[in-house]
């Protein structure tokens, strides 16, 4: 059982991982010129809300299976991401606004928000790894 | 132009490989012969023959002092010329400058700034300055700029000492034949140029010669080759020399010494070459017919010049026959090499590409991809190579003039300075420093180069003066007694001179902090002001096979370049070594070789290029219009129609376009209804589409008609249009399908879409709720809505956006109308917003009047389609925020889908490296677009400014004016991303951070109280008159669409029009004295002293006019003087005054000539006409007046005495 829920929560940390790999190039794309703000915006809107219940689910999963201290861990980064799909304005097209995305360093800082994340689950992939093992270990 | 076809063609190519690389001219394939033969000069571009707009003015050359920046005029107006041989003169140039000749001496008054009325001719050599009213200095007047141009002339200056008496008589001499052809079109829209056909002055008339000065070279035809000469040089035969060619007459004024300044040159060589008599001049005209330049060439007495002569035609046209590349060869070693292995190919066709670069434009082409087309127009301007030849026979016809036509080869004057240098010769490496003294002085001695580099040697006394330690709570007179003029940056005077104008480009710090740190020290925002497609007067124009551009940042070569020698220049932005493309070392102006520091792109802050097949994706788009109109009850109601189709009927000629200009009308209600106005119908057609849900177009072809094939129908249309709907029930509003519908019609061409709306959307997509409650109007407390309801309009927007459509909206409405969501609509699309709250017909006169004029104007003026803008600027800095309307597509790149010369654009900016390295930081903003005749442009704008690492210094350098300005929009910004009531919290934190900035920094004086430097005195009161706007007042009833009204105007508003609506200019006019008087063409325009905008300065017993930038107010009191108001109202007394009176009749007292003459003074470089309100003491319109004296209490706002206190206060927390 507690194997099968790191096992869940493992594919969903990688589902995540490569998400926030897809964001940091996409965003850096924009960055260089490669694409345009309102393809690039387009791309990564579409992303907002998967993104953001990947996050739940595994934090959910936590709370259920009862790991406090994971669920801890994930429960911050859940919060951020509906906050932020929630605050966005209504005029908006979404967390990035092409029209706005270059203004006032914005572009940054998603970009540093894309790479913290990155490695937020990066460690959260090795936990679940370890505990998974672990778990496996014990059944 | 059908050169865009082939982008890089293969020939081109080649040739580039050869071993000549760079080298090699690619122009230089085609004898010369060939091109006159086949193109006559007035086909080329094939543009319709007339082209108005573009009307160079004639602009003559002041003699003495003002020379110099007549010269450069000239430079880049002949430049033009030659390529727009076909398109006629302006009469009104010749009005200008009838006798350009006869008065040379008069010399222009700089000063005169506003001076610019092309109508009345001044003494013709005034004529140009008067036209230039955005230059207070003359900047493209400075021949000599920084680069110091006379080390190169190649030519020695042996050759004519003979010539060079010549050119010092002319000093004093009037008889200067001094011809600038600056190009300036007075009257035009588009300053540039480059129309003026040639082919106009026939004969040397002298005054005709004005006018078409530039062309004639390349323009005139064969036949008229007589008439060429005129243009040149014409001076009244008693003149001899001094036929300056290219208007650069400015030679006279220095002495020997002077001789690099191009005209002395002009003329010498002018006679030398032509072989004509050197009155008569125009020899080279025939050349081009003759078909052998290489004749001239010999003709020449034997002047070095004839050799560069031949080899500039070589370079340039091709043209060059053996003979001429033989001697240029000789002349200069290594160019001459190139030459030779020009071409072989006559035909214009080839297309000559000389880029190696072209690899570069493969990243930007690459990056396109992603995108739809948007990404490619900015590799147009952004990346891509420009270089390469246009294949299209067009292009090679604009090379061709160069060449083939050869210009009579100035340079002899060149050598007449004492100080010949050889030609290539590698000692004087430094360009850039010898070229600056040339004018004061003949000869620099290195101390002051130095000083002129490093742009620090300044003007120290201004620095003291604005550095003096103000006490804000001692002094009460802060004001100017003239508006407030923008600081000059404290660059040395060669710099200045070059400099950009101030109306088009201005830094809110004048010295640039060397690091972020020092910056963030000063507590100052950071940032530039544009205003790129001001209407210029007077405009180079530059008509170029190959447009310099730095190969790593693409920057456009610009006046403050370094010339590292003469085959190389080093960038300014980023500091990459570039080579000198060989075109480029041909100076059409002067018609010199060698002399790359000379052409008119580096003498010149402002140009325009006329851009080749590289810069365009697709062919240039005619220029279309739409007009999408609101047709339900409330339209009907406030009546605006009839007044819209008036307007329009009567303008409908003068609407900017050439033959394939498109118009399309669509009106709505709760249905969408179209019209075919296909030609060849008896009356318009009207279809109606109902299915709002899903808009389609019903005809395809029948619906945007050609404006001179279907004219008839159109004015039937217009005429009917008002009546059709007068009996409308209809109350509904599918605005958001109609603009659909209006998106589809367009996204074929791209264009703009005019969209009249007088009420809130209520059907389909993009329906509108109203948000506002007017209980909460006046609330403290959060003003909500201020961002859009809906992403409809944002999308639709960006939609037209990439598809090159502008949205213009004009809202009409009496009740709330949201315009938050609609404004969006043009935000994004790079489009204009109108507002006219309580529109009404009949009800609102003072409405309908700005209406009217506002709309002529609208309609009128230019326009630009297809644009995109990139602001570049030096390694170190960068720009991080925008604020304007427009679509930011990459980091740095603006899309604009129209652009017109009213709005202006603010951004940004921080240093992110240091500066250290360099004493001068500059930037540049590039656009290009298409004009509304067909031809894809780029204006460029550069501002150099100097770097600093002291504190003082940069507080001695900040522009008031323009800190308040992007504070404003800062503002804007943040009340609608957090809350209004930040907004103003941060404004007036602006205010203590730069007073405790400034006395725990800077100010080594213990005084209490407030102290700010003199430069900033004006800051508080500034910010003040900011929170007291409809944007930002809270407390005050302010309706919601006004409110947003007005932060649209603080962000598309040119700062000078900004400032006054911020802070409107207060005069008393009842009691002006001559003193300080400007006397402009006959009329005396008295000049008033600024007053505090406070009630204590206002008398009962005077007259006083408030000046609010689109409003007048001429405020009566009660006790006014009785013979000011029968002699300028024509009322016999105060009492008799009719309350709305809107106008001053024209009397003949010489009271009332002296205000109207103020007030048309005032008004005379703006765009919208203003409207004036003559307001009685008792008056309730008073009201209206008392809300704009800032400076005193309200009921709900605090005086500037309070103010002031209440920063104190903050402070000393």
């Amino acid at each position: 059982m507690e194997a099968a829920v790191f096992i869940l929560s493992l594919v969903d940390c990688c589902a995540l991982i490569f998400l926030s790999v897809y964001f940091i190039i996409t965003l850096s794309d924009l960055e260089c010129d490669y694409i345009n703000a309102r393809a690039c915006c387009s791309k990564l809107n579409k992303w907002v809300i998967p993104e953001m219940v990947g996050q739940c689910l595994s934090t959910m999963l936590m709370l259920i299976s009862m790991h406090w201290f994971i669920f801890l861990l994930n429960l911050p980064v859940a919060i951020w991401d509906i906050y932020r799909y929630v605050k966005v304005p209504m005029g908006n097209m979404g967390v990035f606004d092409p029209t706005e995305i270059h203004n006032r360093g914005q572009l940054k800082s998603h970009m540093k928000e894309a790479m913290i994340k990155l490695g937020y689950h990066l460690l959260c992939f090795f936990i679940y790894l370890y505990s998974m093992i672990l778990a496996l270990i014990n059944d | 132009m059908s050169g865009f076809t082939n982008l890089n063609s293969s020939v081109g190519y080649s040739q580039n490989s050869t071993p000549n690389g760079g080298a090699a001219p690619p122009y230089q394939n085609g004898p010369v012969q060939t091109y006159p033969a086949m193109y006559p000069p007035a086909g080329y571009y094939g543009a319709p023959p007339q082209q108005q707009g573009y009307s160079t003015i004639p602009g003559h050359a002041a003699p003495a002092p003002n020379k110099a920046p007549v010269t450069n005029n000239a430079h880049s107006a002949n430049y033009y010329h030659n390529n727009h041989q076909q398109q006629q003169n302006h009469l009104p140039q010749h009005h200008v400058a009838p006798s350009p000749y006869s008065a040379p001496l008069s010399s222009a008054p700089p000063s005169q700034p506003y001076a610019a009325l092309p109508s009345a001719a001044p003494p013709p050599t005034n004529a140009h300055y008067n036209q230039q009213p955005f230059q207070p200095h003359p900047p493209y007047a400075t021949p000599g700029s920084y680069y110091g141009q006379q080390s190169y002339h190649p030519s020695s200056a042996r050759q004519h000492p003979s010539l060079v008496p010549v050119t010092a008589s002319g000093p004093g001499a009037p008889l200067y034949p001094i011809v600038s052809y600056p190009s300036a079109p007075g009257s035009s829209q588009y300053g540039t140029l480059s129309s003026s056909q040639s082919t106009s002055a026939p004969v040397g008339m002298p005054t005709q010669m004005v006018g078409a000065p530039l062309h004639q070279y390349s323009a005139a035809p064969p036949p008229s080759t007589t008439a060429v000469q005129p243009g040149y040089g014409v001076g009244p035969p008693g003149q001899t020399a001094p036929t300056v060619v290219n208007g650069q007459g400015s030679a006279a004024q220095n002495a020997v010494h002077q001789h690099y300044t191009q005209s002395h040159q002009a003329s010498l060589s002018y006679d030398s070459y032509s072989g004509v008599p050197p009155g008569s001049g125009g020899a080279d005209t025939d050349q081009p017919p003759s078909g052998t330049p290489s004749t001239s060439v010999h003709s020449s007495p034997g002047h070095h010049q004839g050799v560069q002569y031949g080899y500039v035609a070589n370079s340039g046209a091709s043209s060059a026959s053996a003979t001429t590349s033989g001697p240029a060869a000789a002349a200069a070693a290594a160019a001459a090499a190139a030459a030779p292995s020009s071409s072989s190919s006559d035909d214009d066709d080839e297309e000559e590409d000389e880029d190696e670069e072209a690899g570069g434009d493969t990243s930007s082409s690459t990056t396109g991809s992603a995108s739809p087309v948007p990404n490619s127009y900015d590799s147009l301007e952004g990346g891509s190579y420009p270089d390469s030849m246009p294949p299209s026979n067009d292009m090679t016809n604009q090379a061709a003039p160069y060449g083939s036509y050869g210009y009579p080869s100035m340079q002899s004057a060149y050598q007449q300075g004492p100080a010949s240098h050889t030609d290539a010769s590698p000692s004087h490496d430094l360009y850039g420093q010898s070229g600056y003294q040339q004018y004061s002085q003949p000869f620099p001695n290195l101390s002051q180069l130095s000083a002129a580099l490093g742009g620090l040697s300044g003007v120290p006394e201004l620095e003291v003066e604005a550095l003096r330690p103000v006490n804000l709570l001692q002094e009460r007179n802060l004001l100017p007694p003239r508006p407030l003029e923008a600081p000059e940056p404290n660059v040395s005077s060669d710099l200045k001179k070059v400099n950009c104008s101030p109306q088009t480009f201005r830094c809110t710090l004048t010295s640039i902090p060397q690091t972020q740190a020092l910056l963030n020290k000063a507590r100052l925002p950071l940032g530039l002001l544009l205003h790129p497609f001001r209407d210029l007067q007077q405009l180079p124009v530059i008509t170029s096979n190959t447009i310099v551009r730095c190969r790593s940042c693409r920057t456009y070569i610009n006046p403050f370049v370094t010339f590292l020698d003469q085959r190389r220049w080093k960038c300014n932005l980023c500091y990459r070594v570039n080579d000198v493309p060989d075109e480029f070392m041909y100076n059409p102006v002067t018609r010199s070789y060698g002399e790359p520091h000379k052409r008119p792109e580096v003498q010149n802050a402002t140009v325009e290029f006329i851009a080749s097949s590289d810069y365009m994706l697709r062919p240039p788009q005619p220029a279309v219009y739409l007009f999408v109109l609101d047709v339900s009850h409330n339209a009907v109601e406030a009546g605006y129609l009839k007044y819209f189709c008036e307007s329009l009927l009567e303008n409908l000629t003068k609407l900017p376009g050439d033959v394939r200009t498109r118009v399309g009308f669509l009106t709505f209600d709760s249905t969408i209804h179209f019209y075919n106005l296909q030609e060849g119908l008896s009356q318009p057609q009207m279809l109606v589409v109902s299915d709002i849900d899903d808009v389609f177009i019903p005809s395809h072809d029948s619906l945007m008609v050609n404006l001179k094939e279907s004219k008839e129908l159109v004015k039937d249309l217009l005429t009917s249009l008002p009546e059709m709907f007068s009996q409308t029930r209809e109350t509904h509003s599918a605005l958001g399908p109609a603009l659909q519908a209006a998106y589809k019609l367009m996204s074929p061409t791209g264009g703009r879409i005019t969209v009249f709306q007088t009420q809130l959307p209520t059907l389909g997509v993009g329906a509108l709720q109203a948000r506002e409650d007017p209980n909460q109007r006046s609330s403290a407390k959060g003003v909500q809505h201020l961002g859009p309801a809906t992403d409809f309009y944002k999308k639709l927007a960006l939609d037209c956006s990439g598809q090159q459509i502008g949205v213009d909206l004009f809202l009409l409405s009496s009740q709330y109308a949201d315009l938050a969501s609609l404004a969006c609509m043009s935000k994004y699309s790079a489009g204009s917003v109108f507002y006219y709250p309580s529109f009404h017909y009949i009800h609102n006169p003072a409405q309908l009047e700005k209406f009217q004029k506002d709309l002529e104007r609208y309609l009128t003026r230019k326009i630009g389609f297809e644009a995109v803008m990139r602001i570049r600027c030096t390694k170190g800095l960068s720009i991080h925020t925008f604020h304007g309307n427009f679509f930011v597509r990459s980091t740095d790149l603006l899309s604009l889908a129209n652009v017109n010369p009213d709005s202006a654009f603010a951004v940004q900016m921080s240093v992110e490296d240091s500066l250290a390295d360099s004493s001068l930081a500059c930037f540049q903003a590039a656009l290009l677009y298409t004009s509304s005749r067909g031809k894809r442009r780029i204006r460029v704008h550069t501002l150099c400014l100097p770097v600093v690492n002291q504190l003082s210094d940069v507080y001695a350098g900040a522009d008031v004016q323009a800190i308040t300005c992007l504070l404003a929009n800062m503002a804007i910004d943040r009340s609608v991303s957090s809350s209004l009531s930040d907004a103003r919290d941060a404004l007036v934190n602006a205010v203590v951070d730069l007073v405790s900035a400034y006395k725990s920094n800077v100010s080594n004086l213990q005084q209490s109280g407030l102290v700010v430097p003199a430069s900033m005195r004006l800051f508080p009161l500034y910010i003040l008159a900011l929170l007291k706007q409809k944007a930002l007042r809270t407390g005050t009833s302010t309706r919601l669409d006004e409110r947003v009204f007005a932060m649209c105007e603080f962000k598309t508003q040119p700062l000078q029009q900004l400032m006054r609506l911020v802070h409107p200019d207060l005069y008393r006019l009842d009691n002006m004295s001559d003193q300080g008087a400007l006397h402009l063409n006959d009329t005396v325009v008295p000049q008033p002293h600024l007053l505090h905008l406070s009630a204590e300065r206002l008398s009962r017993d005077g007259a006083f006019l408030m000046d609010c930038s689109n409003v007048f107010y001429l405020w009566i009191g009660k006790c006014c003087n009785e013979m000011f108001i029968r002699d300028v109202l024509g009322c016999p007394n105060y009492a008799s005054i009719p309350p709305n009176m809107s106008h001053i009749p024209e009397l003949e007292t010489p009271l009332s000539e002296r205000v109207r003459a103020f007030l048309d003074w005032l008004q005379d470089n703006r765009a919208f006409s203003c409207t004036i309100h003559v307001v009685k003491d008792d008056a309730s319109a008073k009201a209206t007046l008392f809300q704009h004296l800032v400076e005193d209490q309200s009921e709900v706002a605090s005086s500037y005495r309070d103010f002031l206190q209440h920063i104190q206060q903050q402070i000393s927390k």
